[in-house]
């Protein structure tokens, strides 16, 4: 299957030729298919947030080229604007973004730059709600009057009601609290889940990827240094250590476990597979 | 885009300009701006570019980010110009219609250009060399006579250093914000003037906002760290002015004093 975003050698460098020169980027080159749920992680400044604004065009590379269903995202500037609502892009904090009068503007603002007829933009609106479980009465509230979680979810909605093909967050649960934080990322799995959309989440929790991703990314140094299915990145805690990252807990577990002389099976990421390694333990130990 | 502003930004660096006392630096630079506008003639003009470049190159800010500094200003500078070629009396040279190009409005043009672009090149090192908070103290310092006639001194000084201590976060504020609206498709670069102003909202509304939060949030930490305000309050670097300080001075008040009478000697 061809992917539905590539990136060829993209290196990015800020304020080239001065003092505060940095290389956030070096030969970057990466692939997401169509439907793939893709965790990145990477220690701050890892070059993460670079990379993600590289994907919709908002950064242009110094060098190197992003494709989007094969083609390059510069081509022309329509293309790039376009690339925009195809590849929607959700920011750290998006409820700071938040500028309507009413929940309801506020998703409205990206399909109405689409140039949507005011019907087609009131049904986007109301299913991106759907997706983020707002209610009716919260789309005519004004956002500041919603709670910090809720604020978050309409901003996500906002993003959401362009109907991406690829959704983008950089650390959507960052500042939540657990129950906020789940229930944001069962919304981006009920959107990935009725479009079939490519879903590259920032995060620094180690148990969200475990649980939903098919793949992860690590960055370090502007670098990729790792892309794995879960499983096996985490398989690989000692080098992810060494990089300041961090396992599932589970994996945590797990390893020191084995470390006690368990014989516990690799490749726990999760603790329903903690528990069931754990089981097969017992198991083994009453019947033997 | 926005994070190539210079604006009052500084350059870290260990030179001799760097290290100057605040205090000598704002002397030096007032004395230099008041000098700039009573030179006349070509000879004081030249003093004055030869101190000014003596400056720059011990500062090591180099050149091209001085230029980089004017040019924000070009449109200003370019419309004085223009206004002293075209409206100024004098010899004609050039004669097209209506407009008459004089002798003496060439080169009055070319003093006001030379003058403008020292100012800003010569306020701008001041700002390169010094970091921010020096600045706010040297400031407090030279304006600490004003205590005794109750002028909240520190107080408008502490304000100074959080103003500029803010302008990189709400740049960097407004860059992300920005992002964050291109990336649900709003445009800045297109349509009739009025259209561009009100794509501007959706920036402006939640930079204020934030603005207010973080006011609001620093307000509350120095509160409660106990803050008070100037009275018996301690530094923790103190001032003090170096033998080079007092040279810088004296090389200073030397200019001056040659611009004066070069003027006095000059027609």
């Amino acid at each position: 299957m061809a992917p539905v975003i590539k990136t060829e050698k993209i290196t990015h460098i800020y304020s080239a030729g001065t003092v505060f020169e940095h290389t956030a980027l070096s030969d970057v080159s990466f692939e997401a298919l169509r439907g793939e749920y893709i965790g990145i992680i990477g220690h701050t400044g890892s070059g993460k947030s670079t990379f993600i604004q590289t994907l919709n065009g908002l950064i242009r590379p110094t060098s190197g080229t992003v494709f989007f269903d094969g083609t390059d995202i510069r081509q022309s500037k329509e293309r790039t604007r376009d690339i925009r609502f195809k590849v929607g892009l959700v920011f750290q904090y998006p409820e700071y973004q938040l500028f309507e009068e009413t929940v309801f503007n506020d998703i409205a603002f990206g399909p109405k730059n689409m140039g949507l007829n005011a019907h087609e933009v009131a049904e986007r609106v109301r299913e991106a709600a759907g997706f983020v479980g707002l209610r009716e009465d919260d789309l005519e509230k004004s956002p500041f009057e919603l709670s910090g979680g809720l604020r978050r979810r309409a901003a996500i909605a906002g993003v959401i009601a362009m109907r991406p093909e690829v959704l983008i967050a950089d650390e959507p649960t960052a500042g939540l609290d657990p129950a906020g934080s789940s229930e944001i990322i069962a919304n981006i799995g009920a959107y990935r889940r009725s479009t079939g959309a490519t879903i590259i989440i920032v995060t620094h929790s180690m148990e969200e990827i475990a649980q939903n991703a098919d793949r992860v990314t690590v960055f370090d140094g502007g670098r990729i240094v790792m892309d794995a299915p879960p499983a096996a990145a985490f398989s690989r805690s000692d080098e992810l250590s060494a990089m300041g990252l961090g396992v599932p807990a589970a994996t945590a577990i797990a390893n020191r476990l084995r470390a006690r002389g368990l014989p516990i099976a690799g490749g726990i990421i999760t603790a329903d597979g903690l528990r069931a390694a754990l089981r097969e333990l017992r198991r083994g130990a009453g019947s033997a | 885009m926005l994070k190539d502003i210079t604006l009052g930004q500084y350059f870290p660096d260990d030179t001799v300009v760097h290290r100057l006392d605040p205090r000598t630096k704002l002397v030096l630079t007032l004395v230099f701006i008041a000098a700039l506008f009573v030179a006349r003639g070509i000879v004081s003009y030249a003093l004055m570019l030869a101190a000014l470049v003596c400056c720059i190159a011990a500062s090591r800010v180099g050149a091209r980010a001085l230029l980089k500094s004017i040019r924000p200003i070009i449109a200003v500078i370019a419309v004085t110009a223009a206004l002293n070629v075209f409206f100024t009396r004098g010899t004609p040279i050039v004669r097209l219609w209506a407009i008459t190009i004089t002798r003496e409005g060439l080169i009055g043009a070319a003093y006001m250009v030379t003058r403008l672009v020292m100012l800003i090149s010569g306020t701008f090192l001041l700002t390169y060399t010094t970091s921010p908070i020096s600045l706010t103290d040297g400031i407090e310092s030279l304006l600490a006579p004003l205590k005794r006639i109750k002028l909240p001194v520190h107080e408008f000084a502490m304000m100074m250093s959080i103003a500029l201590r803010f302008i990189p976060t709400l740049i960097e504020e407004t860059d992300k914000i920005m992002s964050a609206q291109k990336a649900r498709g709003a445009d800045f670069e297109t349509g009739s003037l009025i259209r561009r102003a009100r794509a501007l909202l959706p920036i402006l509304i939640p930079l204020f906002i934030s603005a207010f939060r973080r006011a609001d949030e620093l307000a509350t930490a120095m509160e409660s760290r106990c803050y008070h305000g100037g009275e018996g309050r301690t530094r923790m670097k103190k001032l003090a002015m170096s033998p080079g300080d007092y040279i810088s001075l004296v090389c200073g008040a030397a200019l001056a004093l040659a611009v004066v009478l070069t003027n006095m000697a000059a027609p």
